[in-house]
């Protein structure tokens, strides 16, 4: 369980990216964070593993109480958040067994990982993940070899070896097309489900979230302006979220749910032209 | 119009040209056929001390300018290591090859421990603060992925940033050993051993021909550095 209190992240610009934000996933929550470019969706996630040091506020992630660890011990929390990114973030001239080892370096000595010699479990898990997100065949190319949607599935294999609690997931469709954007958040939530991760994920397009997951967190200037069911998503919660514009094409998508995914496909296309 | 004035303004001693010129062309032909054989065995001598200064500075030099790189770039290093890194460099970098040659001889003596001294001390400048810059270049996502996984210090460093610079730290090293070796014919001109201590030499004595047969022998080492490294620069792309 992930417990965020009164997180508040102010840059040294100036900007107040986050505000007194609260909350609370439980274990196996797949959750969307939503809102605006700039409202603090990227700080709040990097808050959560320190990537970006918190200004204020507290971050929990079971009995351990992330802000305030020192460097080695947040190293080994680390390990307990796998991340996935936007761009994908892979190192583009190592091989995409490398990239996906490196998920194992919080668990490793320095010298192991240096000759590339990791424990034979991991080796095997590494197998067994690129297996599961459908990358057997690639497994000795080098990383920049691959498209993009390959590309994000080796970014979350190497999320999964860390063998994590939580996947903490940054905008990881926003450079893909939305055949693969679908593939990418579907396989995230199965693998989610399968392995009982908790998931916080940022996401720009809200009809794909609203597919996908179990909550959705509106965010906007830094503060929760909404927090349910992604069947609640009204033409007012998103005016709420993001500001006045004509929403009622966005609402009746997600008012057809589950159900809607053929119409769906056609309606983004129709949207992208 | 400037050109013209600048022109105007220098003076020109047509004298002093006619008679050089006969006597530059008499250099000339001395140089002319050039004697690969009487001196063979000096010529080899120095050929192999500068060749050996050249690959051990470098090496010595490489070792030594990763780690002060790494400490040069702002993005990965504590603030006071960069400071004294950049500082080591800025001094490294300050002094022309020659100079540094002349006080390593005043220290050390002639010979070709100056020689390795100095060539070390300048590839340091050089390729510290070009490692530096690149490795303030990289891209950013993929050394915080690697953050992200929980990796300590030096596994970020190997996974997430060696990588990303090694094909131009290669590239560099290489550039490097060529100029070193260029260098290391200079530097024995002023006592710090080498091709160079037997192409003044042999200058100093006249021996035209077999200086020619010096520098013939350093254009086509240079111009095999010159290929083989842009060889071996393809292949590590």
């Amino acid at each position: 369980m992930l417990r965020i209190e009164g997180l508040t992240k102010r840059y040294r610009t100036g900007d107040l990216a986050l505000d007194q934000v609260d909350l609370e996933v439980p274990g196996g929550q797949v959750m969307a964070l939503i809102g605006p470019s700039g409202a603090g969706k990227s700080t709040l996630i990097r808050c959560v593993n320190r990537l970006v040091e918190p200004t204020a506020g507290r971050v929990r992630l079971g009995e351990t109480e992330i802000t305030g660890l020192g460097r080695a011990e947040l190293r080994r929390a680390r390990r307990r958040m796998g991340m996935i990114f936007q761009e994908f973030a892979l190192v583009e001239r190592l091989t995409v067994m490398e990239n996906v080892l490196s998920g194992q370096l919080g668990h490793v000595g320095f010298w192991r990982s240096y000759f590339r010699r990791f424990p034979q479990a991991a080796v095997d898990a590494a197998y067994a993940t690129l297996e599961r997100v459908g990358l057997a065949e690639q497994i000795d190319k080098r990383a920049d070899a691959l498209s993009g949607g390959q590309r994000q599935r080796v970014g979350i294999a190497r999320a999964l070896l860390q063998q994590p609690e939580i996947l903490l997931v940054d905008e990881p469709t926003a450079s893909l097309d939305p055949k693969t954007s679908r593939q990418i958040m579907r396989l995230v939530c199965e693998l989610c489900a399968e392995r009982r991760l908790a998931a916080v994920i940022n996401i720009h397009d809200v009809q794909l979230a609203q597919l996908f997951v179990q909550r959705v967190v509106g965010l906007r200037a830094g503060k929760v302006v909404f927090d349910g069911a992604p069947s609640a998503l009204s033409a007012e919660v998103l005016t709420r979220i993001y500001g006045e514009e004509d929403w009622t094409a966005a609402v009746t998508r997600g008012a057809q749910g589950d159900g809607g995914d053929d119409a769906l496909d056609e309606e983004r296309l129709a949207g992208m032209v | 119009m400037y050109l013209a004035l600048a022109l105007a303004s220098l003076e020109v001693n047509w004298n002093r040209i006619a008679e050089g010129l006969p006597r530059a062309w008499r250099f000339i032909v001395a140089f002319f056929p050039p004697d690969f054989v009487s001196r063979w065995g000096d010529i080899y001598e120095g050929l192999l001390e500068s060749l050996t200064m050249t690959v051990t500075s470098t090496v010595v030099g490489i070792a030594i300018s990763v780690p002060i790189g790494i400490g040069a770039a702002r993005n990965v290093a504590p603030p006071w290591i960069y400071l004294a890194c950049r500082g080591i460099i800025a001094i490294s970098r300050s002094f022309q090859e020659v100079i540094i040659a002349i006080l390593f001889v005043a220290l050390f003596g002639f010979g070709p421990l100056a020689g390795f001294l100095t060539l070390s001390f300048a590839t340091i400048g050089f390729l510290s603060k070009l490692l530096a810059e690149d490795i303030e270049d990289i891209d950013p996502g993929q050394a915080e992925a690697i953050r992200a996984t929980g990796a300590s210090w030096l596994q970020w460093i190997n996974y997430g940033i060696q990588p990303q610079v090694m094909p131009r730290l290669i590239g560099l090293s290489l550039y490097r050993l060529d100029i070193n070796f260029r260098e290391s014919a200079v530097i024995g001109i002023v006592g710090a051993g080498g091709i160079g201590a037997t192409l003044n030499t042999a200058i100093d004595r006249y021996e035209f021909d077999s200086a020619a047969a010096v520098l013939l022998i350093i254009i086509g080492i240079v111009m095999f550095a010159e290929y083989s490294s842009s060889w071996i620069r393809g292949k590590v792309q």
